[in-house]
């Protein structure tokens, strides 16, 4: 798997933003809601002055500038990484985990295809940014909420993967041989046909885990996301919009930092199924 | 089936309307007065009946916020969106077609490389992202075109046109990368076959034989991919409009959102979706022209 190119750059820079995640009180940055009237928009590597919570006034270099609060982009841009990770993994996490459970009941129960899948191509119908604009503004905007609604529209998509592969392994003489056994469905349908999906399912897990980076930013950008105090790239980016004439660099740090990450997990996905599936790297 | 999933996601996620209409301060019976006076304190199935019978006689209700027709709203919203989508699908198609059989043709090689990294960074870069990049170079720095805003074919071609180039550009790149990519596998696929080496055996040029017998014989899945690439153009325009401060469709679902607008975010959804399931019908219809062996 680490022969693969497209695996090493991706993985390689999702290792590094994870360590920026992780590592990001020791990276040179203030705490990320900190404000001070003193240091609005600053340019780029400007030092200003910073009030901590205590009161004390901190000497501080605006390594990104600062925001039209004086808040320091820098160290929203980092904190923002771990939204946006977390993001993205749990509604993966959460996709994945409906869409195998529908798809495996679609796939293996018989009488439950028929009614699912028309369920699965209505929401399919609708799309995906609309599902979560209307999820996120029906529900107070939190972290589950915004990862729910992500995910929401995914799960179609991860059904009818699992469905498809469940009809052809079903077939297979093991599958056969488990029934002729007298084992339970249940232990058939976890035990035997879902380990067999493995492979395409975390190349998916990817790609969904890329959508929901990218679709948090969105949500936040319109102002129907995440809290606007709450350091995510999408409310950063929202925030610095209205100056962005005068000062980009509220709108491009956090685009730059966004188009990576998204750029990073695609190319993971990319290596991942040209290694794991080279039958499905052929056909696109 | 989508009607009553528009229908069900606004009313079975926990959050009264009725409440949220009222405020914070007002009492449980003003509450309940208001519940009843849009007919939620009526069983689910009834609510549905209601609306459904409404909606299939074109009423899509009131708009809490504008206080007109949610039909009405829809319609002065629509020349900038359609004018939007269709400059970016013509773009889309007219660039997009020619790269993939482009890097078909010369598979492997540098143009085709180049093409595959600029899909899967067209994949990756964020709509507002790459809208503000635009704004910042051809707007800013360059001074060619307007930053913002929105001109109706009515007062002028050419402001109507200058206000749209640089949306749909911004839209057209992602709909570029899907479409390039496809384009490209399906010619790269007729070209193994039997009947390629034929023209070619006949001393066809080479561009009769790519367009004629390679890409009419690959058409339809790239007619496939657009009918997909419409939902995603649909999220796109409700994005780029913010951007660019267009009054169309997409701020206005962004609006109603902002301002809990429920009559308005159900119309818009709904609207959108029948959008995208009337396109691909007519693609799926399509297919008929594009590949006389498919019968309905």
């Amino acid at each position: 798997m680490w022969h693969n190119w497209s695996v090493r750059i991706g993985g390689g820079a999702l290792i590094v933003l994870v360590a920026i995640a992780l590592a990001a009180p020791w990276l040179g940055t203030v705490d990320p809601t900190l404000f001070d009237a003193a240091s609005r928009d600053l340019r780029p590597g400007e030092t200003g002055e910073i009030s901590t919570l205590e009161g004390d006034q901190l000497k501080h270099r605006f390594l990104m500038g600062s925001d039209s609060f004086g808040r320091d982009i820098y160290s929203r841009v980092l904190y923002g990484t771990r939204v946006s990770l977390i993001v993205g993994l749990a509604a993966a996490l959460v996709a994945l985990t409906f869409g195998v459970l529908c798809g495996l009941s679609a796939g293996y129960l018989r009488w439950l295809d028929g009614p699912l899948m028309r369920v699965m191509d209505g929401i399919m119908a609708i799309p995906a940014i609309l599902i979560a604009i209307a999820v996120v503004a029906l529900w107070r905007a939190s972290l589950p909420s915004v990862v729910i609604a992500i995910a929401i529209p995914e799960i179609p998509r991860v059904t009818r993967l699992v469905r498809s592969l469940v009809l052809t392994i079903r077939e297979e003489p093991y599958v056969e041989a488990a029934i002729a056994l007298g084992t339970p469905t249940a232990k058939i349908m976890f035990g035997h046909i879902l380990p067999n999906t493995m492979a395409p399912l975390l190349v998916q897990g990817t790609y969904i885990c890329a959508f929901a980076i990218l679709l948090e930013a969105i949500l936040s950008f319109l102002g129907v996301g995440l809290p606007p105090e709450i350091p995510t790239w999408g409310n950063i980016m929202a925030e610095g919009r209205v100056q962005f004439v005068a000062y980009p660099h509220n709108v491009f740090f956090p685009g730059v930092f966004l188009a990576v990450t998204v750029l990073a997990v695609n190319m993971f996905g990319d290596g991942l199924r040209d290694t794991l599936d080279p039958k499905m790297a052929k056909r696109l | 089936m989508v009607a009553v999933l528009v229908f069900l996601l606004l009313r079975l996620t926990p959050g009264d309307p009725a409440a949220i209409m009222a405020g914070d301060a007002a009492s449980t019976e003003q509450i309940e007065r208001i519940r009843a006076g849009l007919g939620l304190d009526k069983p689910i199935v009834v609510q549905f009946g209601i609306w459904l019978g409404k909606v299939l006689s074109g009423d899509l209700g009131e708009s809490f916020y504008f206080r007109i027709k949610v039909t009405t709203l829809i319609a002065q919203r629509l020349e900038p969106t359609f004018a939007l989508a269709a400059l970016t699908i013509l773009m889309a198609v007219m660039v997009s077609i020619p790269l993939g059989v482009l890097a078909a043709w010369r598979y492997g090689g540098w143009f085709d490389r180049a093409l595959m990294g600029f899909s899967v960074l067209g994949f990756s870069i964020p709509v507002f992202v790459l809208a503000y990049l635009l704004i910042w170079l051809v707007s800013l720095k360059l001074g060619w075109l307007p930053v913002q805003g929105y001109h109706r074919l009515a007062d002028g071609v050419l402001p109507f046109i200058e206000h749209l180039i640089l949306p749909a550009t911004t839209l057209s790149v992602i709909y570029i990368a899907l479409i390039a990519r496809v384009t490209r596998a399906s010619v790269l696929e007729a070209l193994g076959e039997d009947y390629i080496r034929t023209a070619r055996a006949k001393g066809l040029p080479e561009a009769r034989v790519l367009i004629r017998h390679a890409l009419a014989n690959a058409a339809v899945p790239i007619a496939t991919v657009i009918g997909i690439g419409i939902a995603i153009l649909i999220g796109g325009v409700v994005v780029t409009e913010s951007v660019y401060a267009i009054p169309g469709l997409g701020r206005l679902t962004v609006d109603a959102v902002l301002a809990r607008d429920f009559p308005t975010i159900q119309g818009v959804i709904l609207f959108f979706s029948l959008i995208t399931v009337a396109i691909n019908l007519l693609i799926d219809l399509s297919y008929v022209f594009l590949d006389p062996r498919i019968r309905y």
